[in-house]
């Protein structure tokens, strides 16, 4: 496992692993995984078969994951003493990752390749590639795929606001407390709030504020969520709005760590100060940057709740996200199967996505001098 | 009086009105953008007491040009006159309020303890599981972040099923664990990396264990970035809006879903989904006003390195 010499924090460690003691930790991890195998046994064939053990459900398995996780951390310390111990920070979050995510992800996968919907009585049927057929020939799926590549690029924008606000909060400003606390607000609202405040209050046609003000404006017929356009526009606004606070900060925290002997060696150089933002500052800033338009990003690939809640797609896909989209799929269609395909293909085209980005911003936020 | 002996030079008397007007340009943007994001909540709080007629004038200051109703309040039972009054609405919404609270103090919690001793042990230890060192085994917990809820939600609505876990409190405390844990880790990783390794050893030539020294020395010192990794975890998931919705149907539902499933029914009774949203946020108001430190300390780690 580790070896002392490399590790961190130096320790010298003697451990005397008497024989009995390795055994007894080597019955603990395989008597308890054969407990939790023969219980998986029973209850498949319970399930699957025409044998009747009565099990109503799957939690005597659950139980037996547990025991056998717990027998599996404690036998670490019994079977490698101090190198156990520290085996045992890591151990339980892995066990909880890996039985949260790997096992849910292979489940999946199953469910990906087989027509079933929750509704009907027949269960659940394999059919290879049928939902690809169909995923191919959805037209509301590239739809939503498309007005992803507009929400992303959304960013943009999300990111020039951020930066200005947290140039302006860096400078000598009264009341600086009071700005932070307002600006990050929104990030704190609940987006399912968020959608009744501004979506169904304030963007209210007859008589929410914003309908007044903008008819106050001179737009006579304000219609925020009618053409397409207009309600993508509305749909990430919202969504900005929530999150720009998020990027202002991480870009404060970029802003405030910048040295002030560099701008001020800049000034005494006599640069105007459009080129010390130039030459000294956003430079600086490239790495924190793209780490807060990365996080932005993945944040962004899960947007759904505003628009289940505002427009639940509307008009006709134009705002649907592909998370807003598949949720529609299986709360009006319980299509369970066709669901979880389209979810896996998103997912494997946002890890390649994802891929991509991080080996380019590792080459972009290299320094080059 | 004294005779003024210093002046300023003709070029920085010429540039104080410029630097005049750029203040008030920087206070006016700011102003502004105060504006809009304190307005939305401020609507919300002033339409939990309107009555349908001052919502249809858009009246916006309360006492001047409408006169403040308990409206909101008492379509949840809380109003003055019926909290003592026993009342179905109320108890529904405590109930939602309830579950909220418990999921989202669970699982912050939760995640807050799994994710502290990994990122200890990551910025301690050099592990090796198989072929994954240190940095592999990093990058397997944050690439968690990556993954859309919609890959989870259906697989977890069949297990759930199987297990008995649909619509429990437990079953969504163990999705929530799982959606903020890599971010926990990322916090905390940055927090333990700024603590020097000469404490604990120090600690362990005391004759402290590695765990004991974990626990007494270097918890206390790192306790700042917990609380500040327990209320970023505490804002997603009290906010969490998408497991809920599809895991949870009569017993666990939390607060978020209650709120969503009101908006189609109600009409125009703007007051009582004015007070239901203001309930859904005014908790992390107070805690983002009092806690605002925190909150921006662990948005802010891992953008400075």
């Amino acid at each position: 496992m580790s070896s002392t010499e490399t590790d961190y924090l130096h320790i010298v460690t003697q451990d005397k692993i008497s024989a009995r003691r390795r055994d007894l930790g080597r019955l603990m991890i395989w008597g308890s995984a054969t407990i939790l195998i023969v219980l998986i046994s029973i209850q498949s064939l319970d399930q699957f078969s025409s044998f009747e053990f009565g099990f109503k459900t799957w939690r005597p398995t659950l139980y037996a994951y547990f025991f056998w996780a717990t027998c599996l951390c404690w036998a670490q310390v019994i079977l490698y003493g101090e190198q156990g111990k520290r085996r045992l920070f890591i151990l339980p979050a892995v066990l909880f990752v890996v039985s949260m995510v790997i096992f849910p992800l292979i489940f999946a996968l199953g469910i990906a390749f087989s027509s079933w919907n929750l509704s009907s009585p027949d269960g659940r049927q394999f059919n290879g590639f049928d939902n690809a057929i169909e995923m191919w020939s959805d037209p509301f799926y590239w739809n939503a795929l498309k007005n992803m590549v507009w929400y992303i690029l959304a960013i943009i924008p999300e990111y020039i606001i951020a930066f200005c606000l947290a140039v302006l909060l860096n400078t000598q400003i009264r009341a600086r407390k009071f700005f932070r606390v307002a600006f990050l607000m929104p990030l704190m609202l609940s987006p399912v709030a968020v959608s009744w405040m501004i979506g169904k209050s304030m963007l209210e046609i007859r008589f929410g504020p914003i309908s007044r003000l903008v008819r106050a404006l001179g737009w006579d017929n304000p219609s925020f969520f009618g053409t397409d356009e207009i309600a993508r526009f509305m749909i990430m606004a919202m969504d900005a709005w929530t999150f720009i606070p998020f990027m202002m900060i991480m870009i404060l925290a970029g802003l405030q760590a910048i040295p002030k002997e560099l701008n001020e060696a800049a000034e005494v150089d006599g640069a105007p100060p459009w080129k010390k933002f130039w030459e000294i500052t956003f430079p600086l800033m490239l790495p924190v940057s793209i780490t807060a338009i990365l996080i932005r990003i993945i944040f962004k690939l899960k947007l759904a709740d505003i628009i289940i809640n505002v427009t639940s797609g509307g008009p006709g896909g134009a705002t649907d996200s592909v998370t807003s989209f598949i949720y529609r799929e299986y709360r009006d269609r319980s299509n369970v199967g066709y669901g979880t395909f389209l979810a896996i293909v998103y997912l494997v085209l946002i890890v390649i996505f994802m891929t991509f980005l991080i080996k380019m911003a590792e080459r972009w936020s290299r320094p080059r001098y | 009086m004294s005779k003024q002996i210093f002046f300023d030079s003709k070029n920085d008397a010429a540039f104080r009105p410029k630097k005049f007007l750029g203040k008030t340009v920087i206070y006016f943007i700011l102003i502004f953008w105060a504006i809009i994001c304190l307005f939305p909540i401020y609507w919300t709080v002033t339409t939990t007491f309107k009555a349908a007629p001052d919502v249809m004038k858009g009246n916006l200051i309360p006492w001047w040009d409408f006169r403040p109703k308990w409206l909101g309040l008492k379509s949840l039972g809380l109003s003055p006159d019926r909290i003592f009054v026993e009342s179905t609405v109320r108890e529904e919404f405590l109930k939602r309020f309830y579950n909220s609270m418990i999921a989202a103090l669970g699982s912050s919690t939760l995640a807050v303890l799994l994710g502290s001793c990994t990122a200890y042990g990551l910025s301690r230890f050099k592990y090796r599981f198989g072929f994954m060192r240190n940095s592999d085994i990093s990058f397997f917990f944050l690439s968690q972040l990556i993954l859309p809820p919609v890959v989870l939600a259906l697989p977890f609505l069949v297990l759930y099923k199987e297990l008995a876990l649909l619509d429990t409190r437990i079953g969504l405390i163990a999705l929530y664990t799982l959606t903020v844990l890599p971010i926990v880790i990322w916090i905390m990783k940055d927090q333990f990396s700024s603590i020097p390794t000469e404490l604990e050893e120090a600690a362990l030539v005391d004759g402290l264990s590695i765990w004991g020294a974990f626990l007494t020395i270097i918890m206390p010192i790192a306790l700042p970035g917990m609380v500040a990794a327990f209320i970023i975890s505490l804002v997603l998931t009290w906010n969490e809006y998408f497991f809920a919705a599809l895991l949870t149907s009569s017993y666990a539902k939390t607060l978020p879903v209650m709120v969503a499933s009101q908006t189609g029914s109600q009409g125009i009774s703007w007051w009582s989904m004015a007070a239901l949203s203001l309930a859904a946020i005014l908790p992390l108001i107070i805690i983002a006003i009092i806690l605002e430190r925190y909150i921006i300390k662990g948005m802010a780690a891992g953008a400075v390195k």
